[in-house]
């Protein structure tokens, strides 16, 4: 079937097989390669993009079910490639990355969660960050960097 | 991991969607957000010939108080529940029990339709339905009809609804902003309960308790209720939460384990909604 999707504000096209889950289809369709696949069982939040706007595992969602939507990645955050977004900027500043696996899902997690919630407290990043796995459990700088991004002081 | 090859339609209405059921429902199986059944599919527990996406009809997307009910379109999201202000002042329990559900990821796509459907023992949203006496409309080749979700499910992902037929709405009486409790015990944030307990003080002033995964479906303790009903203390009507029950044993508990759970859950949920 004939998918239509906007990406990272692109219109892509692509002629798929409708099992095609959305994160093969931004992997493999379209080389976009930040999304990562973690646990594959809508577990660990690695997949995380944004579907018109708002966060989602996308390996438990359709290309098809993404059809004539808008679709956000790590890489959409900046049109230079560089860490210029807020979110991105803050991971940077806090080191809010060890392995740097699980990074593009929380970004695109936290992303979501400050565009819901722009007066975030650090109990809500943490619960709002419940979908997102850190296997390095560098859970401390990831959310010191959300709360930065939202313009929080993560000392407070 | 990858479904079974199947073939998507997306119906634009509801009629047709329901066509589509009459003509492939003993081969299709109807998608909304997914977040039960994608995993399915990916595990090859399941594998549809068919897949009909109902998820972006507006028909079934509805949320409006109806006279002496809130009617709720089964593709309305557990975020849309969250985020409701006419339910916040209706019928607040749903909003609650809907913020347990998964994670934000989950909650932007799994629908409140989806849940009823596929009944998982361990699913929120049934046994807090089942707390409200609400009903699931079906709607199907020969019309509509209403099934109280007391008797709606036959057992372990079972229910009443024909292969052509759809879960078209969810009603609830509009109990109001308190009276409620949800005590869900889960051993890390985003799991599925081990046990849940769901209070909801109707109208007339019952006080209904609805217990998650202590049976192959959603139960009410019946007991608790009887108890209460009686005058009996909060203390005392929750110890009877567990009476008559034969909850399942998994690695996260014995059934022992679980009806002490379920008289604690309880206990806790009344001292919140009605001490």
């Amino acid at each position: 079937m004939k998918v239509e999707i906007n990406v990272n504000g692109t219109a892509t096209t692509a002629d798929v097989e409708p099992r095609t889950l959305l994160v093969h289809y931004l992997r493999d369709n379209l080389g976009l390669k930040a999304t990562n696949i973690g646990c594959d069982t809508t577990s660990c939040g690695a997949c995380t993009v944004l579907l018109d706007g708002e966060s989602v595992k996308s390996c438990t969602v359709l290309a098809a079910q993404a059809d004539g939507l808008s679709v956000t990645t790590m890489e959409g955050l900046s049109d230079d490639g560089t860490l210029s977004h807020p979110v991105t900027a803050a991971f940077r500043q806090e080191h809010g990355l060890q392995c740097g696996f699980c990074t593009p899902g929380m970004v695109m997690a936290a992303v979501s969660l400050i565009e819901e919630n722009p007066d975030l407290t650090e109990a809500d990043v943490r619960s709002g960050l419940e979908g997102n796995l850190c296997r390095c459990t560098g859970y401390h700088n990831i959310v010191r960097a959300v709360l930065v991004a939202a313009g929080k002081d993560p000392d407070a | 991991m990858i479904p079974v090859a199947f073939d998507y339609q997306r119906p634009q209405t509801l009629d047709e969607a329901v066509a589509l059921l009459a003509t492939r429902g003993e081969d299709a199986t109807v998608l909304a957000g997914g977040h039960s059944l994608l995993p399915v599919m990916k595990l090859r527990m399941a594998a549809p010939e068919l897949v009909i996406d109902i998820g972006r009809l507006a028909e079934l997307r509805h949320l409006r108080v109806e006279g002496d009910e809130i009617a709720i379109g089964a593709a309305t999201r557990y975020r849309d529940l969250v985020t409701s202000t006419v339910l916040a002042a209706e019928c607040a329990l749903l909003p609650a029990v809907a913020a347990t559900v998964g994670d934000p990821q989950v909650r932007h796509r799994g629908t409140l339709g989806g849940a009823i459907a596929h009944g998982d023992p361990a699913g929120d949203m049934p046994a807090a339905i089942l707390a409200l006496d609400g009903t699931v409309v079906l709607q199907g080749p020969n019309g509509r009809r209403s099934v109280p979700v007391a008797e709606f499910y036959t057992g372990l992902f079972s229910t009443v609804r024909e292969p052509d037929e759809l879960v078209v709405e969810i009603r609830v009486p509009r109990t109001g902003a308190t009276g409620w409790a949800y005590e869900k015990f889960t051993r890390r944030s985003n799991d599925w309960a081990i046990v849940a307990v769901a209070v909801a003080t109707m109208p007339s002033g019952a006080v209904n308790v609805a217990m998650v995964n202590m049976a192959g479906t959603p139960i009410r303790a019946t007991a608790t209720e009887a108890a209460l009903a009686e005058g009996k203390s909060i203390v005392d009507a929750a110890a009877l939460a567990a009476e008559g029950t034969n909850p399942p044993a998994d690695t996260h508990g014995t059934p022992e384990y679980r009806r002490h759970l379920a008289q604690v859950l309880t206990r806790r949920a009344l001292q919140t909604a009605i001490a």
